[in-house]
């Protein structure tokens, strides 16, 4: 078990590696650098002056050159500055950071303690019209634009009924608990909405694969009650895979989160990282991506290493 | 696992006694009567056919209205629905049915295109992996295993912020609005071919301990012409529902990153950058909002109704319910 998660690490932190230089090579190749910032900037700019600038900045190293000074820096725990934001690039990433995990984590739960009992439900019943429904649902979830739906939310919620704010994080002076939790209420019931779509959608199809098996034939058989065989015996062979896909659903919940997070304006790690890159923040951009990265690889992680955990069957091979 | 519509029961076709040795005909029928049986996708191909019809129709919807759709009219704003605008008209004037029409051909053609090309690579990819196993087949699929644990939105706005110029476009070439459409469709493909990759290696492994490949080998076929002639005709099923469950995620894609303003770049209209000032216009013209996202959420629905229907009628193994 060691040896298997250890063995995972080490890919995980190679791949962490090479993704880490195909970002800064992929940033490097997008426009606005801090040169062409400065010539925007200065229109008597010479190209000499231009040229002496970029040996400033170091911009005329080879790209693997620039990429090993970011890589050391970064190895000692300095990210470099934020040029938007005018702090370190640690300080920036913190706040967003927590905030996004608040977002997550609360529509993560609801969705979750929903979408299991639902799939249970809808996969007990199968071919009749709640199943049907149920499972429309789960198409229409998986079918609608994350973007679309945010903008009808507020149309409803804010614009017709204002009910509640369309955007930010706190109102400015006020930033209390209840305050926060307004704001949370429009961001959180999209994505809830959008993720009880999605595990439903997979919680449905697993119960319905576990109760065509023969022990469940034989539970009944024993004369136990429709509720002990679902929930004694189905479920609890339907989460095993149940689980991986949490893993996983949690680890793309931070860039699912995303476009929720644009289009409500909500100052987390999705809009940080859709600023940054907008605005040529190269050193925040990197840092930001990175993190996304690593946290998507460490779900996965978990999720392999949860579901060799959980089923004896699996072998840690 | 996500058929909305009861499966084929053993009854349902009672010409063919078991035992029979089924015709290709009766195949064919089987298959159809299958993806009958799933209404909702039967429904979804009509839909899917009325809107692309309608969609390749723009020209001559263009030439009845006798309108340009690019044509902005500063003297009729936001105008609600009229005998000569029949949807009513954008912020800019601009007829929102024709833009609508147009908007349509694109987010089409980006569907279709990145679905295809990713089902081209991933198909490469799966036949050389699993046609020449070992060390080359373990490489890939760590490969392939890499680009699916990657946060695909962040990485696909990266991509599609990078600067063409940096390298070696011309700048007249990267900032038409032609070379926005096709950046899309390569940046989506690169992203999305992993999902066929392992399923055409997965395939591959098995039919290349068959006897007729073996046969083949026998003969002196080259490995090429293995694969292409011999491995791939037996994967073809899989690969078109796999292509047709992935246009609608990447309809998703296109749209999104067009709402971001990093997509498909006016004039040139798509459902996505309809909306891209949805947000500012939501006080004063709500009703622009509504018609590109419901035809983006309707096109994906059918597309993945459909591929699910086809997956039930074509490939009925791997249904799970």
């Amino acid at each position: 078990m060691i040896a298997f998660i250890a063995r995972r690490l080490l890919g995980t932190f190679v791949l962490l590696l090479i993704m880490s230089f195909v970002i800064y090579a992929l940033i490097g190749l997008m426009p606005g650098d801090p040169i062409d910032i400065a010539i925007n900037a200065d229109p008597n700019m010479t190209p000499e002056d231009a040229k002496r600038l970029k040996a400033i900045y170091g911009l005329d190293q080879p790209i693997v050159s620039r990429y090993l000074a970011w890589l050391s820096s970064a190895l000692q725990g300095d990210f470099l500055f934020s040029r938007l934001h005018n702090q370190p690039v640690f300080d920036v990433i913190m706040p967003h950071l927590w905030r996004t995990i608040l977002l997550m984590t609360i529509s993560f739960v609801l969705a979750t303690a929903i979408a299991i009992p639902l799939g249970v439900w809808a996969a007990a019943r199968p071919r009749t019209w709640a199943d049907y429904t149920v499972n429309l649902f789960c198409f229409a979830g998986k079918s609608m634009p994350a973007f679309w739906l945010g903008l009808l939310l507020i149309l409803l919620f804010a614009v017709q009924l204002r009910a509640f704010p369309a955007s930010g994080f706190e109102t400015v002076g006020d930033g209390s608990v209840g305050d926060v939790l307004w704001h949370l209420f429009l961001p959180v019931l999209a994505l809830t909405l959008l993720n009880i779509a999605g595990i439903t959608r997979f919680m449905r199809g697993e119960m319905i694969g576990v109760l065509r098996q023969d022990f469940i034939r034989t539970a009944r058989a024993k004369g136990l009650s429709n509720r002990g065989v679902l929930y004694g015996h189905a479920l609890r062979n339907a989460m095993i895979p149940i689980i991986t896909i949490l893993a996983l659903e949690f680890g793309g919940l931070f860039s699912g989160a995303l476009i929720t997070e644009i289009v409500f304006g909500y100052p987390g790690m999705g809009k940080l990282i859709f600023d940054a890159i907008l605005g040529s923040d190269f050193n925040l951009a990197q840092a930001v991506l990175l993190f996304t990265t690593l946290v998507t690889l460490l779900a996965n992680l978990g999720a392999d290493v949860t579901y060799a955990a959980v089923d004896p069957r699996i072998s840690y091979s | 696992m996500t058929g909305v519509e009861p499966t084929l029961a053993d009854d349902a076709l009672p010409e063919v006694v078991a035992g029979q040795r089924l015709t290709r005909r009766d195949i064919r029928r089987l298959k159809w009567r299958r993806f009958r049986s799933h209404r909702l996708a039967l429904a979804s191909a009509v839909v899917l056919v009325i809107l692309i019809l309608l969609c390749l129709s723009a020209p001559l919807v263009e030439w009845i209205l006798g309108m340009d759709p690019s044509r902005v009219d500063l003297d009729r704003l936001r105008e609600g629905p009229s005998a000569d605008h029949p949807l009513g008209t954008d912020e800019l004037g601009r007829d929102v049915l024709l833009r609508l029409l147009y908007g349509g051909r694109v987010s089409l053609l980006v569907g279709f295109s990145a679905a295809g090309m990713a089902a081209v690579i991933g198909t490469l990819i799966g036949l050389l992996a699993g046609y020449y196993g070992g060390w080359f087949d373990s490489m890939l699929m760590r490969f392939t295993d890499g680009v699916i644990a990657l946060p695909l939105l962040p990485l696909l706005i990266v991509l599609s912020a990078i600067d063409l110029q940096a390298l070696g476009v011309s700048a007249d070439l990267a900032e038409s609005p032609a070379i926005s459409v096709w950046r899309i469709v390569v940046i989506i493909s690169l992203v999305s071919w992993t999902g066929v990759a392992r399923l055409v290696r997965g395939a591959t492994l098995s039919i290349r301990e068959r006897e007729f490949v073996r046969a083949a080998a026998a003969m002196g076929a080259s490995g090429k012409r293995i694969m292409f002639v011999h491995i791939l005709p037996n994967v073809t099923t899989p690969i078109i529902v796999a292509t047709t469950l992935s246009i609608g995620s990447v309809i998703l894609f296109e749209s999104v990153l067009s709402f971001l303003g990093l997509g498909i770049q006016p004039p040139l209209p798509s459902w996505g950058n309809m909306l891209t000032y949805a947000q500012e216009l939501m006080a004063t013209a709500p009703q622009l909002m509504v018609w590109p996202g419901l035809l983006i959420f309707i096109i994906v629905i059918a597309f993945n109704f459909f591929g699910d229907g086809l997956q039930d009628a074509l490939d009925p193994r791997a249904m799970s319910d």
